[in-house]
């Protein structure tokens, strides 16, 4: 019987005291759950995520689908009241595109004869459910009574006339996956020659962050810049593009978090645990992946947390720039590069939007990464 | 520390040659010739062209252009021609105050990053998990997540199409409204200056905002929980002076290593933030290389970040060991 794993009955005869045991990551998850604004962004992250994942579905539209005559259509307005009352089933009007007389401006005119309603589960463009099946089953879309449909632009429409909040849900996709992509490839590498090189120091140390250095003094911007428009220059498949990015984001970042393993290695090799794994006979390996990692691996979770969001923004910024990922795949990034100039701002605003969802997913991986620094940190009191 | 410091200095050069090889090599993959593009300019002569070609060797294969390249910088220190200006690489990416342009508003920035965000430091701490210190967070992390461009183009588009500010006669982008360009130095194209310049300060400082106010709250902290700020407590001493006299002078020490380590921050931030709000920058100066494929100016651009880079982590490690009499650099 110890002090913390006592069974119910007992604690009921020394008083209404419950002891439990908990595991490290219980403890983990406990200290997590304090922290409200973690776990905020953990919720945010989550909806983001199921919604990339579902994006057909909660899209209206084909993200490619060209509705040419509502190029630069705003926002549609959501209705709830009309002449016969008010309806808690919001509805939409068919607007059409008229030119000024003498600017020559588009302006969109509400045709208020007919309502369409928002209906859920609506049939629509034909897609492939996660890869699986076919469906044509879309969460919403406007249609009257008379089961004529129209057109549905929640963030508006851009210069081709394509939804912006279809596309703003595919591009949601790339953006978020980038940051989990370019760990992938960096931590394998990162754990490795850090782990190498802070374990056993010496030569290869030496060696190991001379390299490392090379590659830390490359400035990142600029030759990701550099690379994006190597890779933009060879009319490559937009897949490739995107892989080449994430190779990109990969030779850029590696280095700096090999040194940060290192350091850690480095602690850790000097502790009484590892003397004593040493003095059992354990082999290198074994003392590197069954006593050093386990007590990196909180450190490397928060790490991965803390790496996305800067990922995601670099991302945002090489494809707004032009040097990202390109036509017709789609990201946050990509999609404000309509917005370059401030004129086009000003006639179209919305086409900011997407800007919203890259601020809202930093934060949340940002608040996330900061609530599990503090609680994997077994000094931080809760 | 004076040989420290000199040999540092002399630790750049391989680095800095290492790097120019993998720029070069990366540039020469771009596809896309620049001297058909350059061919294509009627004011370059074939004559220009076929010296050009003779001089950089761009017919040749990597390795021999990339040596001759850098023969040119050792022994003349010529970094090469531009293809657009045909000017000097120095010249295009330099003159016309874009280096001094650069400098005052990396400097600017950090200046007015450092006097809001330490003291707001400072409060946090004191305020510790009170709902100003959580407020103080928030915003700091709200910084820290906007893309600068994108803060950018929000920034215009509020000056523009909801302050309407074109309608006093106020313009946005650039360094100054077209009036002012070329005049001499007043009060009035001073200000003018500030009003178009506070945008950049607002989005290159917002993304250093938070990571230095996190920091020092958390410095201030740690530094606060030790037993010679519980003395100073103990013995009676009015709480500013302990927070101010006590704590704070030693919980700021290990932030300026962060001021040095922010300069390439502040070059890469203002990079997309110059080419958003058109600021007459070496970084639009590459940019603009970029855009037209100008090997050498982008190879020039790549090497002074590089260097900007360097001389900051150079300078954060001096500066750490002048402030903190515990390190030592052998």
């Amino acid at each position: 019987m110890t002090w913390f794993g006592r069974k119910k009955d007992e604690d009921k005869e020394i008083g209404k005291r419950e002891y439990v045991s908990l595991s490290q990551g219980q403890m983990i998850w406990r200290a997590f759950r304090k922290h409200r604004l973690g776990n905020i962004g953990m919720v945010i992250i989550i909806i983001l995520v199921v919604s990339a994942v579902f994006a057909e579905f909660i899209a209206p539209y084909d993200y490619k689908d060209q509705y040419n005559s509502y190029s630069f259509s705003p926002p549609s307005t959501l209705h709830f009241r009309s002449d016969d009352g008010f309806s808690l089933r919001p509805f939409v009007y068919k607007t059409t595109r008229q030119f000024d007389r003498v600017t020559y401006q588009p302006t969109f005119v509400a045709d208020t004869s007919t309502k369409y309603y928002i209906r859920l589960f609506v049939r629509g463009a034909e897609y492939q459910m996660l890869g699986l099946f076919k469906t044509n089953i879309h969460l919403f879309g406007a249609r009257s009574a008379n089961g004529d449909d129209a057109m549905i632009f929640l963030l508006g429409a851009d210069g081709y006339g394509r939804d912006l909040f279809t596309r703003t849900m595919i591009g949601g996709r790339i953006s978020l996956a980038v940051g989990p992509l370019v760990i992938l490839i960096i931590f394998p590498i990162a754990i490795v020659l850090g782990g190498i090189s802070g374990y056993y120091g010496g030569g290869v140390d030496m060696f190991l962050q001379r390299f490392g250095e090379v590659f830390m003094a490359i400035p990142g911007l600029p030759i990701l810049l550099v690379m994006g428009a190597a890779l933009s220059g060879f009319g490559f498949p937009a897949t490739i593009v995107f892989l080449g990015i994430i190779a990109a984001l990969a030779i850029v970042s590696w280095a700096g978090m090999a040194r940060v393993i290192r350091g850690q290695v480095l602690a850790i090799r000097q502790m009484d645990f590892v003397a004593a794994a040493k003095a059992a006979g354990s082999s290198d390996l074994r003392i590197i992946l069954r006593h050093i990692t386990p007590n990196i691996t909180s450190y490397l979770v928060v790490a991965a947390t803390l790496t996305i969001p800067g990922m995601m923004l670099t991302e945002a910024a090489l494809s707004f720039l032009g040097y990202g990922i390109h036509e017709p795949m789609t990201s946050w990034g990509q999609l404000l590069n309509a917005a370059t100039n401030i004129s086009g701002i000003e006639e179209h605003p919305w086409l900011l939007i997407p800007g919203a969802f890259i601020v809202v997913a930093v934060l949340a991986f940002n608040f996330l990464g900061d609530a599990l620094r503090d609680a994997v940190d077994p000094f931080t009191i809760v | 520390m004076i040989t420290y410091i000199i040999r540092r200095t002399l630790y750049m050069l391989p680095l800095l040659i290492l790097v120019s090889l993998i720029s070069f090599a990366l540039i020469q993959i771009m596809p896309g010739d620049y001297l058909t593009r350059a061919s294509m300019n009627p004011q370059i002569t074939q004559e220009t062209l076929n010296q050009m070609k003779a001089r950089y060797g761009l017919d040749k294969p990597f390795i021999v252009q990339y040596w001759l390249w850098f023969k040119q910088i050792i022994t003349k220190g010529d970094f090469g021609t531009s293809f657009e200006t045909m000017r000097p690489v120095y010249w295009t990416l330099f003159m016309g105050d874009r280096l001094m342009w650069t400098l005052i508003i990396a400097s600017t920035t950090m200046l007015l990053t450092w006097l809001i965000a330490i003291p707001l430091g400072i409060y946090s701490a004191t305020h510790q998990y009170k709902p100003s210190d959580h407020t103080l967070t928030f915003f700091g992390f709200l910084g820290l997540s906007i893309p600068n461009f994108f803060f950018a183009l929000v920034v215009l588009w509020v000056l523009v199409a909801i302050f309407k500010v074109g309608n006093y006669g106020l313009g946005v982008g650039g360094l100054f409204d077209n009036r002012f360009i070329g005049a001499s130095w007043s009060l009035a194209k001073l200000g003018n200056l500030l009003w178009h310049i506070w945008p950049a300060w607002l989005v290159i400082g917002t993304s250093g905002m938070a990571g230095l106010l996190r920091y020092m709250r958390g410095s201030l902290l740690d530094t606060l929980s030790l037993q010679y700020v519980q003395t100073a407590r103990a013995k009676g001493l009015p709480e500013h002076a302990v927070i101010y006299k006590h704590a704070v002078r030693n919980a700021i020490n290990p932030l300026v290593s962060m001021l040095g380590m922010s300069l390439p921050g502040l070059v890469s931030g203002s990079l997309v933030t110059a080419i958003v709000l058109n600021l007459p920058t070496v970084e639009r100066a590459f940019w603009s290389a970029l855009q037209m494929q100008d090997q050498y100016v982008i190879m020039g651009g790549l090497l002074f970040f590089s260097l900007f880079l360097l001389i900051g982590n150079l300078l954060a490690d001096i500066l750490l060991a002048w402030v903190d009499p515990r390190i030592r650099y052998g």
